[in-house]
């Protein structure tokens, strides 16, 4: 692989708090070049974090420091907020995880999509349109112009999520970030949004960044995994190589999970306090 | 007898009517999951044998007893309910002390103290949590006080509304097992809504898989584990579970 795409290395991110600085992730560092890499972790393991840091969409007084944080080149420590702009969602974008939360709820599908993509393109209405239609099409969307129409609550959660979808990856970005972008929905459309979003990674030839905490999900959607806790790297392995993970905590997760074929009478459950950090 | 008995089941909220003609006879001491997606009545079954989904027509009987629409002393008795998020479903300006005692006042039981302690000791919680607010707890300490609040009354059933969901993995597994060990000790009946198979698979004995508020399919749970589900939507929801793609659009 040529020089990869995106290039971590030990990142911080820290919060104040009463008794001082708080740090959420510790010094982790990563490369990613145009795969599908997957981040794991439970609540608090700084994960979402990692993913807000790279589009520096940490606000103070978080503070975020690294050693190198470069993407395609661009020192995205230096850039001012006026040059992130212009590469958050053009060039880096980020599916979040809950579509109710995260679509505007007084304006139309079709216009948040115009939105995103005239912000970084100028078209004509026309072309805008029809943009818009091919894309909602591309998610799976049967009749996009009815759609496009209508409001974030005429919309189901699946297809909100499929909305949102559609609305960062119209201005094709580069590297997508998803982060937990099915844990809102229910079990039988989660498999159709990964889909989507793992064939369109696929064919355009994007980086995909899957932040989750269901392990047997990203094994089955990326190509690497790193396992987060306590804002640590604590373990990286190639997907399908999960069942041989090394570490305590990753062993830990993957035992804690109950199968479709349970015949054990007791889940064995993490001891926390032999890593946790807080 | 039947724990739950439900006869022809009608609920409706307003003038949509979200589960049709429902019946189900769940045995005393069994383990019984209800699955779907979100929208296909689940909760809202449980919701109507809590009473808090007034509106309904056919019969809900507990424990051999008919039960009234509305709320019902009796029925809180024996049967009390845990909900989804335990983030939102503990008020946040009581103490666990206040949020565990305030069933027995209601019900005029004595002994309360005594009472506290031990359903704290049950669930597994420390007593020095006693005096402490929800926000101080853990999301997976927080299912054990609602799970603590369900068993002040020394109920018989259980209704379990996505108890894990909103938990870690590692959590969940501790609530799992917490769930697991408590039916074994007070032989309590579970009727579990999830979307969840593999917890349906450790907890539960028998389910009930449902679309659009009707029950499509009441499987042994030996029939999920091996994947011989009949009806072609449970096989969906199987393939689902397992990562292989749906072959709906």
């Amino acid at each position: 692989m040529t020089a990869p795409m995106l290039s971590v290395e030990n990142l911080r991110v820290s919060f104040p708090t009463h008794r001082g600085r708080v740090e959420v992730v510790k010094g982790i560092s990563f490369e990613l070049g145009r795969e599908r890499l997957g981040i794991v972790g439970e609540s608090g393991s700084g994960k979402s974090m990692t993913g807000r840091a790279i589009l520096k969409l940490i606000r103070k007084p978080g503070l975020v420091t690294a050693d190198r944080l470069e993407f395609d080149g661009i020192d995205l420590r230096a850039q001012s907020e006026k040059q992130m702009r212009a590469i958050r969602g053009a060039r880096i974008s980020m599916v979040m995880q809950d579509p109710k939360f995260s679509l505007n709820p007084v304006m139309t599908v079709g216009e948040q999509i115009a939105e995103a993509l005239v912000t970084h393109e100028k078209l004509a209405r026309r072309e805008v349109e029809e943009r818009i239609e091919a894309m909602l099409h591309s998610v799976r969307i049967d009749d996009p112009k009815r759609v496009a129409g209508l409001y974030p609550h005429e919309v189901s959660g699946g297809m909100g999520q499929r909305v949102m979808i559609a609305m960062m990856l119209i201005p094709e970005p580069e590297l997508l970030i998803a982060d937990e972008p099915t844990s809102a929905l229910d079990v039988s459309v989660q498999a159709q949004v990964l889909d989507i979003i793992d064939d369109l990674v696929t064919s355009k030839g994007m980086g995909l960044i899957l932040i989750s905490h269901d392990l047997n999900l990203v094994s089955r959607y990326c190509d690497r995994i790193l396992v987060m806790n306590a804002g640590t790297v604590v373990e990286e392995c190639a997907a399908g190589q999960l069942d041989q993970a090394s570490h305590p905590y990753t062993r830990g997760l993957l035992a804690a999970m109950p199968t479709i074929n349970e015949s054990r009478d007791e889940l064995p459950v993490l001891d926390r306090n032999q890593w946790a950090g807080t | 007898m039947s724990a739950i008995k439900l006869d022809n089941l009608d609920i409706s909220y307003g003038d949509t009517k979200v589960v049709h003609g429902v019946s189900l006879d769940i045995a005393e001491g069994e383990s019984f999951a209800l699955v779907g997606e979100s929208g296909s009545g689940k909760s809202t079954i449980l919701r109507a044998i809590a009473g808090l989904a007034p509106d309904w027509t056919g019969s809900i009987s507990v424990l051999g007893q008919a039960r009234s629409h509305g709320v019902d002393r009796a029925v809180a008795r024996q049967v009390q309910m845990v909900f989804q998020d335990p983030y939102g479903s503990l008020h946040p300006r009581k103490t666990i002390d206040a949020t565990l005692t305030e069933p027995l006042a209601i019900h005029g039981i004595g002994n309360r103290d005594q009472r506290v302690e031990q359903v704290l000791a049950q669930v597994g919680l420390d007593r020095r949590f006693r005096f402490r607010f929800p926000h101080q707890l853990s999301g997976g300490q927080r299912q054990r006080v609602a799970i603590a609040r369900a068993l002040m009354l020394e109920p018989k059933v259980l209704l379990l509304d996505e108890p894990t969901s909103a938990l870690d993995v590692s959590v969940q597994a501790e609530i799992l097992n917490l769930l697991k060990r408590l039916r074994r000790e007070q032989g309590l009946t579970y009727l579990v809504v999830t979307h969840n198979l593999p917890v349906v698979s450790f907890l539960c004995d028998r389910l009930a898989v449902m679309r659009f508020g009707r029950i499509v399919e009441v499987a042994d749970v030996a029939q999920l584990k091996h994947g011989a589900l009949v009806e072609p939507y449970s096989q969906e929801l199987l393939a689902a579970t397992e990562g292989r793609s749906s072959v709906v659009a």
